[in-house]
């Protein structure tokens, strides 16, 4: 297996890890790892984990660390190939049709192809990164199509040939796990399961993103959401809802409310649902008085 | 894969690792090998952590057996002898998730199936089940024979042809308007495909259910295989996935599979708790979204009231219909005595007889009908 030298510079996970940090993103040895060997065998890197453990922000700072352009492709129930590759653009070939007259025409030109996100990263595979986002949301059909897209990178548009890609694109899949990937995708991807991350990553992840937030909050948040993230809740909050309610506790904190009324008070930016906050809302001055001791 | 090829030394000790964890029932295929492998070598692994994290990217074990996979690295690379049992320092008083591996899997140890389990409570008794093979009942057979037109379908977001649809269909204008040399002659249609809708079977398997146990894990083996998208659950004092068990095609292997993994057969019941538990997991909830969920429970709780109440109202806001099937209702003049039942009757759009196969079969095929009002 060959050995790609495009990630000038990163020859080991700890660099990955150190430039992934400089690019705003505090990534666990695992994550470091698989990364960088996605990176350095050519693999797509799948990352599975719950909503909001910092799965795309991981492919934005990826991206960030190359110096790529990120082509997100969100998926969704329904994506198909015309979504996801190319489209021609039919009204404009009907109506370069109606005015060509006698005149010969080519209506498969590059004017009327419309560049779907998979076609944009085949094209130019050394200045992007590629995100498929929530390829768990997509029905297996895709995932079929999208096995064969991640086997060969190359695709055949019947009226005007075949793309392949100069070199093996950077791809990165999401997945909120919402059902069981094929295990030929699996296989064929570098894999990592991100879980929350520790109290004290995150507590730095806090600090970094939002540089007002004293560290005393930072760490007072991250209890407070450790507990909110062991009860049944059905949106447990994730790392940007962590950072959003260090802040906004903070920014009332400056304009006078006490700290434990401060948090209470910015809980909406934490749990945003209106069940959730139902349901946690007579434990929560326990909760709260528990993380800021 | 044979281990005594042409290997270099030095690469033998990781290749042998893989036929340890096929035999554990990790699928890893030959490709995935050679990436560990190329993992290895470009690493230059100063400690045996780093083997670990190449190992992890490269052999993706799923995640819920990750703590089985950590096992057996450590009994592989490290020669550990004590096996350390992942479930210690649990709270005795929280229903706990099992999710299985693959069924088809001899276990590493006795204690395989409580993995991820744990004791609801230390005087429970924990009984691992044996089903027996019996003849194949009529109402499976009934199932398996009407499923494919009789399930619940819904609206897709795939587009097919049609005559006459909501969609204009330009691909095709547009070819055929090339053809006749500009000419619109006719414009073609597209509507939604149907979809099968997704169906969530939740079995309680806990003692007072203990003489329709057998029956109904048959009939989820037997709606498993008939339809594409059905998940299913055991609960007792324990939910446990069992679904991947259940998708083996022979009856007789898939159910044994499932047995090993469910460990709370024949025991107590905290159905709010189980249900709290299953909407707890952000995935799991999603199953239930939209999906025709199914409940066969006779709901004599022991656990809080409360708790169950909230979970089935929640489940109802998320499921397309929710039915709760339970033996006591074995006339249409029923019911609910128990205060769980009572508790949830308002939250349910079916409160019907759970009492024999033939009866949940017969429901199962009627709900893609029209909702009982």
């Amino acid at each position: 297996m060959a050995v790609r030298s495009n990630i000038v510079g990163i020859d080991s996970p700890e660099a990955l890890e150190k430039a992934l940090r400089a690019a705003y993103y505090l990534a666990d040895k695992g994550l470091a790892t698989a990364a960088y060997l996605g990176l350095a065998l050519g693999k797509p890197l799948l990352l599975e984990g719950a909503p909001g453990v910092g799965k795309t922000e991981a492919a934005k700072a990826i991206a960030a660390v190359l110096g790529r352009r990120l082509i997100r492709l969100q998926c969704y129930e329904g994506i198909d190939a015309s979504a996801a590759l190319y489209e021609w653009n039919y009204p404009r070939q009907m109506l370069a049709i109606r005015q060509a007259g006698d005149e010969s025409i080519d209506i498969y030109g590059e004017t009327f192809l419309i560049e779907r996100p998979m076609l944009a990263a085949l094209r130019a595979p050394d200045s992007t990164v590629l995100l498929i986002d929530e390829i768990d949301r997509a029905d297996q059909e895709f995932e079929a199509f999208l096995l064969e897209f991640l086997s060969d990178f190359q695709i055949s548009i019947p009226e005007r040939g075949t793309v392949r890609a100069a070199e093996r694109p950077v791809v990165v899949l999401t997945s909120n796990r919402t059902r069981d990937l094929h295990e030929a995708l699996r296989r064929r991807c570098v894999y990592h399961w991100i879980d929350y991350p520790t109290a004290e990553r995150e507590a730095r992840i806090i600090m970094m993103r939002a540089s007002s937030v004293a560290e005393a909050t930072a760490r007072a948040v991250v209890a407070a959401v450790e507990r909110l993230r062991r009860e049944p809740l059905s949106k447990a909050p994730g790392i940007a809802e962590a950072v959003d309610w260090a802040e906004a506790a903070t920014l009332l904190h400056k304009g006078g409310a006490r700290w434990p009324d401060a948090f209470k008070r910015s809980i909406g930016v934490a749990l945003k649902d209106e069940e959730d906050l139902h349901f946690i809302s007579p434990r929560l001055d326990a909760m709260l008085a528990e993380a800021t001791v | 894969m044979s281990t005594d090829l042409q290997l270099p030394r030095a690469a033998r000790v990781f290749v042998a690792f893989v036929p340890l964890l096929r035999a554990n029932g990790f699928a890893v295929a030959p490709e995935q090998t050679t990436t560990f492998l190329a993992a290895i070598k470009l690493l230059g692994p100063d400690s045996i952590e780093d083997i670990r994290q190449a190992a992890l990217a490269t052999l993706a074990p799923p995640p819920e057996r990750r703590a089985t996979f950590d096992r057996l690295f450590d009994l592989h690379f490290r020669g550990s002898e004590t096996i350390a049992r992942d479930d210690e320092g649990e709270d005795d008083e929280t229903v706990r998730l099992q999710e299985e591996g693959r069924g088809d899997e001899e276990p590493l140890l006795s204690d395989e199936a409580s993995e991820s389990g744990l004791t609801a409570t230390r005087t429970e008794a924990l009984v691992e089940r044996r089903f027996g093979v019996t003849p194949t009942m009529d109402a499976l057979r009934r199932l398996a024979r009407e499923a494919p037109r009789r399930l619940p379908r819904r609206r897709g977001h795939r587009r097919m042809r049609t005559r006459r649809g909501p969609f204009a269909d330009l691909r095709r204008t547009l070819r055929d308007t090339v053809r006749s040399d500009g000419e619109i002659l006719r414009l073609g249609h597209l509507k939604r495909r149907q979809r099968p809708r997704k169906i969530l079977l939740l079995i309680d398997v806990s003692g007072s259910m203990k003489s329709r146990t057998e029956d109904n894990m048959k009939l989820a083996h037997a709606l498993v295989q008939a339809a594409p998208n059905v998940e299913v659950f055991t609960f007792g004092t324990r939910l446990t996935r069992v679904t991947r068990p259940l998708r083996l095609k022979r009856r007789e292997q898939a159910l044994n599979a499932a047995a090993h993994l469910v460990s709370d057969w024949d025991g107590g019941t905290r159905i709010g708790d189980a249900l709290q538990a299953f909407l707890a997991v952000p995935r799991f909830g999603g199953y239930a979204r939209g999906a025709a969920v199914v409940i066969v429970s006779d709901g004599l709780e022991r656990g809080e009231g409360d708790a169950l109440r909230d979970a089935v109202a929640k489940l109802s806001r998320r499921a397309w219909r929710l039915s709760w099937l339970t033996p006591l209702a074995t006339s249409p003049a029923f019911r609910p005595q128990t205060e769980a039942l009572m508790a949830i009757e308002r939250f349910v759009d079916d409160l019907v007889d759970g009492g024999s196969s033939a009866s949940i079969v017969a429901h199962i095929l009627a709900l893609g009908r029209r909702r009982a009002a």
